[in-house]
């Protein structure tokens, strides 16, 4: 049998778990895309609009 | 230029990916900051406040209950405007806003079933039950994980685009039996507290941490809202970049 405390803990730390997960995720997944961005623009590749000389 | 025409301008420039990155460049920090503080408040009053008399400590449950929950169903709102955007106005943004939120929408309600559950074992006696708020805030969970697979499993954005956002209004008619269900049915899930005829019956010791802790998970979901559109963005953006040098290889070869 679980105190009440023990119940309190699981949920906050459930919550904590979930939050930072999708924190993380969500900052690698940017961090990932802005690495392809570069890697394309270093290889000359630009836009269909900035090659137009549209807003970058 | 008249208010009005200058209230869609600002509008219609927003529909720009640009201007939307730039957009968020700016607001991003000043989001994730509030946020921060609003949970250091919120968790700060979470655990110094009193215990109820009759829930003891487990109240402290519902401070990440109750926020989640309505998070939960928020999101699908927000996802169920977008939807509305791609199919009558076909903004270019509302896509990218409905496909970024459904990973959020499913964490959120995702932490509303399982504190809700490790606050009914205590307080219920039992981790589940059948009643008609459990059985369809957990069809809004299958909901979220189904547009998730949908996004995924189609190639084609702008077919993928009608599709989910089609099937997102259909799912919509969820939200109000959500809403509704402790009204409605005999259900063991209490019904609504706060947001309710005749203003809140929670008292004030318990209402503080609890709206301070709705406003810091609704700033956290704006915060990875907008992030997470940026990043559906610039996705889309490699995706076309690549489509276009290969497109140009094999012009050259």
């Amino acid at each position: 049998m679980m105190t009440h405390t023990a119940y309190v803990l699981a949920s906050y730390g459930i919550a904590t778990i979930t939050v930072c997960a999708l924190v993380l995720w969500v900052w690698t997944d940017g961090r990932a895309r802005r690495r392809e961005l570069r890697a394309l623009e270093s290889a000359g590749i630009r836009r269909r609009s900035a090659q137009a000389g549209d807003v970058p | 230029m008249s208010e009005n025409s200058l209230a869609i301008r600002k509008f219609s420039d927003l529909a720009n990916p640009t201007r939307f990155l730039a957009l968020a460049a700016r607001v991003l920090p000043w989001f994730a900051g509030l946020t921060v503080l609003l949970f250091a408040v919120g968790l700060y009053l979470s655990f110094t406040t009193e215990g109820d008399y009759q829930q003891g400590e487990t109240v402290r449950i519902m401070y990440v209950h109750v926020p989640a929950a309505w998070l939960s169903m928020m999101c699908y709102s927000v996802m169920a405007l977008s939807a509305l955007g791609t199919l009558v106005w076909r903004h270019p943004l509302a896509d990218v806003a409905a496909r970024a939120a459904a990973p959020i929408g499913a964490s959120f309600t995702f932490l509303a079933l399982v504190t809700g559950s490790l606050w009914g074992k205590p307080m219920w006696g039992t981790w589940w039950v059948w009643d008609a708020r459990l059985t369809s805030v957990f069809v809004l969970f299958l909901m979220y994980l189904g547009l998730m697979a949908l996004n995924r499993a189609m190639d084609e954005p702008g077919k993928a685009a009608k599709v989910s956002a089609v099937l997102i209004l259909v799912g919509f008619v969820n939200i109000p039996i959500i809403k509704f269900s402790v009204e409605w049915w005999n259900t063991l899930h209490q019904p609504a507290s706060v947001l309710r005829l005749g203003g809140s019956a929670i008292d004030p010791e318990f209402l503080r941490p609890l709206l301070v802790m709705a406003v810091a998970f609704t700033m956290l979901f704006f915060t990875l809202h907008i992030a997470a559109m940026r990043n559906e963005i610039w996705r889309r953006r490699v995706t076309s970049m690549r489509r276009q040098a290969a497109r140009s290889a094999g012009r050259e070869a």
